[in-house]
Parts: structure tokens; C-alpha cells; sequence
């Protein structure tokens, strides 16, 4: 199912980053959005520019709002303050079904009662296509997912994953300025879920439409994003690519979130332009670590460093390696392709240590209660407030 | 783990459970009426000829089987004896009163689905409360409402709407709404039960895909609600075809239902045997719509799984 995908896909994406372009105009402002139920705010002041053929992530645990956010988009429910503009038209006022906008549920939300065919012209002929029109637009559009087939099938004689494509295809039907995406995947088993975030994306760039996911699985969003927008308790903690939501979190939480992490608590002891000295209650030794930030002397901070950024090794590394903590193995989370390894050092922290399994055949491997020393660069970490 | 065998010997007696409940209380009754129905009248006690003679062994039963016939059927299909006309228009009162029911009940059940889930159950409750109470003293009821000097008259000549008072009692228009008022229950019960199932995110999604709410309630609400819609209409429409207690309180001495032609058919002309027939045939009339009744129930049985 997985189609090769072509150059030209790879070279848009590549150079695709109109958040960094002060002349261009976004299509969805949230204007300072606030949405509150009673006395609990779902969305507190967002104000957020999304633009033009986009893939957006909306990322967060369940609770933060991304969806609440997601839905007065769509339309189904008002903001209590602020505004919404899509194309610069303000929103405020216009019914659901007036809106430019199609959205893609979690539950699918597949009429029962019509086959597949009808499902996908739902929308066409809500926006008074005529007959032949709304023909070639379905055929077009199962074309599109693949399920010439089944257009006479009602959605209960389907699988999950051809429901899922049903959806897709009547969501996309209209030819909406903006796809909503509400947890699209979430019914899949991994593997599936995979090629579907492939092919979303494929998708995304043939039709040239801006997709707004909402997500609480990271590794989808990673994937399938252009920029992800990272959620909590109503706010928008980060809003960044990928990458940079991945190497440079904005704060402790999202470092936390997306991702494996390991927190180690400094103090700012000295500080030469962008470099820091930190020393820590997990070793004797202070640490040397590369930072851009604005920390002084004295700052409590926390150094944050991915699992994969440590190396780890049996023997004593040179003086000159830099940054070392000892330790000794706890456990080892074998997953095949990497293995990871759960450091306990001295002081009693456990620190998470990830390592490919790059050879089948290993002379002597890290085992169970082996002394150990766990080595870093200066680069490897990011330096974050408490 | 049960062993298969003995699994199926446990199952097989829940079943009988029930199959002899409807084979003593549901067959045997029936073969007793259709054995009347091909009896002959006699002054006697009981009123009808041949009974069966076990006594007599295999002979006797021969003679009792010859003796059988069919005179009472065509008694009852004889035009001049106006007991076609009795099943033409139960069946046409049945069916208006079933779509005026529909029209009656669908909002009811709407509402209801649509209400907050924590008052839901106190509705539910609200539209079975009146079987608490007698169905022939809220029939009885009526007609304090309905009659000439009765309180809806009072009421709109008090109000100075009507100046004679209007004559509904004993027309047909007082067995519709007899009918609408009791049969009310087993319509919006169904119908609840389907439009409560709906999803609404469905409403969402035809909304998002650009129709107007009122067009999604016709496009999806209500083709989802069809097995409710059936299920009631099924539900009401079969005992209305034999209602006697509405038409006989509240019905003039021209409304004719099959209800109470068998009732004077037993009582006042005495024939056990011409209203068994009469019973006969209306179970056969109502076969059809039962039969398709049943198969809607095992359809949503079918779907539900």
C-alpha cells in the first residue's frame, strides 16, 4: 500500500517553513481563543497562525484542550472570548455547515444506514453538485483511497482500516480549505497506523490541502507534521518542528512529553558565553555542557538528556571524554533493535541509557550488575529552568 | 469447562422453559377456538357440537374429526352479515390511529432522547406511569372528558369559543382519541429506544459535510430511527385491529370494529362457534404484519451483534 514517494514530495517539504516568513499570510489565526465550561477553562488565551498546506499537530495529553480547540474550528462549538479567521474571514456566527471546513472523526461517524458511495457524496450533494458531478467526484475520491470495490458495501461489512479510508475520503470530498483530523488513527493496530501516516501525508501534499491533526501519540505527530503544537492545561507550551520540539523543548514539560528524558538537576555553577559548568548531586565531577540560554550563576536548572544521546560502556573512558557518571546496571530493556539500559547511579537516581544493537554478535555484553560509565558530549543535553 | 453434550441438554431445558409456557397458555387455547370455529351451534352445555369422546377410542375420534366443518367460516365471510365490513374498517381505524400515533409520538420520544441523560430515566418513568392505573378506568375517564356536558365542552364554552357544546362522545373521532391516548406508551417507548441509541456525532459529521440541521434530522436521524418507527406503528397497530373496550365506551353504535362484533357475535347472539371463526380470521389478518414485526426484532438481533 505504501507508495514510493517521489522527489518533488521530499524537496517540498524540505524547504516548506512559511512560519519563518514575516510576508506570509496564515490561513487559520486564533485570535487569544479562550473556550470555558462553567468554571473550568478548556482554552485559555491561544493564539496560534496556521498556514496554507500545513500538516499542524495538535499534541497533548487527554484533557489540554487540543480537541475543544480543534471543534471551534470546525464550528461546533463558539469561543466564550477571542476569535477564529480562516482565509480572513472571522468566523464568529457561521454554523458548522457553512464552513470551509471538513473534519475527519475519531469514531469515523460513518452514516450506517448508506453504502460507501453515498457516505462520499454526502457532502457533494449537500453543496448541490450535480448528479454526474457528484458521480465523478466519488469515483475520484475511492479512487483516491483505494476502495473502488466496496462502493456499494455498507460501513459494517468493512474493515477498520477501509472505515478509516471511508472517512478520510468523505472528509476530503468537499474539497475543504482545511482537514480536520480528530485522533484518525487511533483505532488502528501500529502497524497499520504507520503506512496510514504515510499515506496522510502523500495525501496532504497531492490534494495541496492544510491538514490539522489532533493527537496525543507524539510519534504520530513527529511523523506526520510539518509543526506541532505541544498542549497543556489549556496552553500551547511549544509550537516548533518537530526536531526542534524533539532537541530543543521549550520547557521541562515538553522535553518530558514527547519522547524518553532524563532529568538531572544542576545548579549554574560557572558560566563562559555559552558554555556552563553545572554540578549536580548525581556525581562528583561537574559537567560540562553547550548552552544558548539566558542562565546565571547560581540558577537551579535541570539538564535534560535523551536516552539516546548517552554512550555507555564497560571501561573507564579517557579524562578528556568529558562528562561521566558511573553507575551500575539495573535493568536492561531489550527491544531488538536498540536495547535499554537503566543506570542506578551511587546516589540512588536511575538514569535511562539507549544503545542500538548494531552487531548480532557481541564479545561481551553490558549485563545485569555490571559497573559502568555513562559518558555525554557537552551538546548532548538542553539546559532548562526548574 | 462443561462438556459440549452436557452444555447442550442445560441449554435446551432454559429453552423448554419458555416453549412451554407458550405452548400452555398460547397454542392449546388457540387449537381449543379453531376446534369451536368448526363446531356447530347447539342449545346445549357447552353450546357447540361435536366434543371430543376419548372413550370412544380411535372410532370416536374419526367421527368427531367427520363431524368438523367448515359452515361457520363462510357464515362469517357472508357479505350481508357484515363482518367484512367490521375487519375493513378495524383495520382502516388501526391504521389511522397508528399514524396519528406516529405523529403523536415521535416528538414525544425525540424530546426525550434529546433531554439531559440524568432526567432521561424520570421521563422514561413518566410515560409508564398511567399503567398503574386501570386501562378501563382512564377509558371510563374519557368519557367524563368527552361527553356532552363533559369538562373539555365546560371548558371551551367557558372559554366562549363554541356556543353548543360539540358532540364527540360515541363518534369515531372519540375512538381515535381513546386509541392515541392508551396506545401511546407502546409508541414512544420503541421510538425512544432507537432515537436514544443514535450517535450524535453523526448529526456532527452531516452537519460538517454542509447540512443545515433540519435536513440532517430527515437525511440521518430519522432513517436511523425506522426499525423504532416500525417496531411502534407494528406494536400499536395489531392490538388497535382488535380493540373492543375503546370502541365499545367510547364509539357510537355505528363504529364498526371487529372487536365488538365478536363480542355481540358471543354474548348477544350467543354463537361460540361463529365467534371462534371470527377470531380465527383475525389472527390470519393480523398474521402478515406480526410476521413482519418479528422479523424486524430479529434483524435489530442480527444488527445489535
Amino acid at each position: 500500500m505504501t507508495k514510493v514517494r517521489t522527489q518533488t514530495i521530499g524537496a517540498v517539504r524540505r524547504t516548506f517553513a512559511p512560519w519563518n516568513d514575516p510576508t506570509a499570510t496564515p490561513l487559520i489565526r486564533f485570535e487569544n481563543v479562550v473556550k470555558r465550561f462553567g468554571a473550568f477553562t478548556a482554552v485559555d488565551h491561544i493564539s496560534l497562525d496556521i498556514y496554507e498546506r500545513e500538516f499542524f499537530a495538535l499534541l497533548g495529553p487527554s484533557g489540554c484542550g487540543k480537541t475543544t480547540l480543534m471543534r471551534m474550528l470546525a464550528g461546533f462549538e463558539e469561543p466564550t472570548d477571542g476569535r477564529i479567521t480562516l482565509a480572513g474571514q472571522d468566523l464568529t456566527g457561521v454554523p458548522p455547515y457553512e464552513r470551509p471546513v471538513n473534519m475527519m472523526f475519531q469514531s469515523y461517524a460513518l452514516f450506517p444506514h448508506m453504502s460507501v458511495a453515498d457516505n462520499i457524496a454526502f457532502g457533494p450533494r449537500q453543496a448541490g453538485m450535480a448528479k454526474g458531478e457528484v458521480a465523478a467526484r466519488v469515483e475520484e475520491m475511492l479512487a483516491l483511497v483505494k476502495l473502488q470495490a466496496f462502493a456499494k458495501r455498507k460501513p459494517h461489512q468493512l474493515s477498520g482500516g477501509q472505515r478509516q479510508r471511508v472517512a478520510l475520503a468523505r472528509a476530503v470530498a468537499n474539497r475543504p480549505k482545511v482537514l480536520l483530523l480528530d485522533e484518525p488513527l487511533g483505532a488502528l493496530d501500529k502497524k497499520l497506523r504507520e503506512e496510514t501516516q504515510f499515506e496522510l501525508m502523500d495525501l496532504q501534499q497531492s490534494l495541496g490541502m492544510t491538514f490539522l491533526i489532533v493527537t496525543h501519540d507524539q510519534e504520530e505527530a513527529m511523523t506526520v507534521a510539518d509543526r506541532i503544537a505541544v498542549m497543556n492545561n489549556g496552553v500551547l507550551v511549544q509550537v516548533d518542528p518537530p526536531a526542534a520540539i524533539y532537541e530543543q523543548p521549550a520547557t521541562k514539560y515538553v522535553a518530558d512529553f514527547i519522547g524518553d528524558v532524563n532529568i538531572i538537576p544542576c545548579k549554574v555553577e560557572g558560566c563562559f558565553g555559552t558554555d556552563l559548568r553545572l554540578v549536580t548531586p548525581l556525581t562528583p565531577h561537574p559537567l560540562q555542557v553547550t548552552h544558548a540560554g539566558e542562565q546565571k550563576v547560581g540558577d537551579e536548572v535541570v539538564l535534560a538528556i535523551r536516552p539516546e544521546k548517552l554512550r555507555i560502556s564497560l571501561d573507564a573512558p579517557d579524562a578528556a571524554a568529558g562528562n561521566c557518571f558511573t553507575g551500575t546496571i539495573w535493568d536492561i530493556g531489550y527491544l531488538g533493535d536498540l536495547s535499554v539500559y537503566h543506570v542506578e547511579l551511587p546516589c540512588g537516581t536511575r538514569i535511562k541509557v539507549s544503545q542500538p544493537n548494531l552487531s548480532r554478535v557481541v564479545e561481551r555484553p553490558i549485563t545485569w550488575e555490571d559497573k559502568v560509565y555513562v559518558t555525554f558530549t557537552p551538546h548532548a543535553g538542553v539546559v532548562l529552568s526548574q | 469447562m462443561a462438556l459440549p453434550g452436557s452444555r447442550g441438554i442445560g441449554r435446551r431445558l432454559v429453552i423448554a422453559v419458555p416453549f412451554l409456557w407458550l405452548l400452555l397458555l398460547f397454542l392449546v387455547p388457540f387449537v381449543i377456538v379453531l376446534k369451536i370455529s368448526l363446531s356447530q351451534d347447539v342449545i346445549a352445555q357447552p353450546p357447540y357440537t361435536p366434543l371430543l369422546d376419548l372413550s370412544q377410542g380411535w372410532a370416536g375420534l374419526k367421527a368427531f374429526v367427520s363431524q368438523l366443518n367448515f359452515d361457520n367460516y363462510g357464515y362469517v365471510l357472508d357479505f350481508n352479515n357484515e363482518f367484512i365490513n367490521a375487519y375493513g374498517s378495524s383495520l382502516i381505524i388501526a391504521g389511522i390511529s397508528t399514524l396519528l400515533l406516529l405523529l403523536v409520538g415521535y416528538p414525544i420520544a425525540y424530546a426525550m432522547a434529546r433531554a439531559p441523560k440524568s432526567i432521561q430515566p424520570t421521563l422514561v418513568m413518566m410515560v409508564i406511569l398511567p399503567f398503574w392505573t386501570s386501562f378501563l378506568i382512564r377509558v371510563y375517564a374519557w368519557i367524563g372528558i368527552l361527553s356532552q356536558d363533559g369538562l373539555l365542552n365546560q371548558a371551551l364554552t367557558a372559554l366562549g369559543l363554541i356556543d353548543t357544546p360539540l358532540e364527540i362522545l360515541n363518534t369515531d373521532l372519540a375512538v381515535y382519541i381513546g386509541i392515541v391516548y392508551s396506545y401511546l406508551p407502546f409508541m414512544v417507548l420503541p421510538l425512544y429506544s432507537a432515537l436514544e441509541k443514535l450517535d450524535g456525532t453523526l448529526l456532527e459529521a452531516a452537519e460538517d459535510l454542509g447540512c443545515p440541521p433540519i435536513k440532517a434530522f430527515w437525511l440521518v436521524t430519522f432513517p436511523l430511527s425506522l426499525p423504532g418507527v416500525a417496531a411502534g406503528a407494528l406494536l400499536c397497530f395489531i392490538p388497535a385491529v382488535g380493540e373492543f373496550v375503546i370502541p365499545d365506551l367510547l364509539g357510537g353504535s355505528d363504529t364498526l370494529m371487529i372487536g365488538k362484533s365478536l363480542w355481540t357475535e358471543f354474548t348477544v347472539n350467543r354463537s361460540w362457534t361463529a365467534s371462534s371463526a371470527v377470531a380465527v380470521l383475525l389472527l390470519i389478518v393480523l398474521v402478515v404484519p406480526i410476521v413482519i414485526y418479528q422479523n424486524i426484532q430479529a434483524r435489530q438481533l442480527e444488527a445489535g451483534k
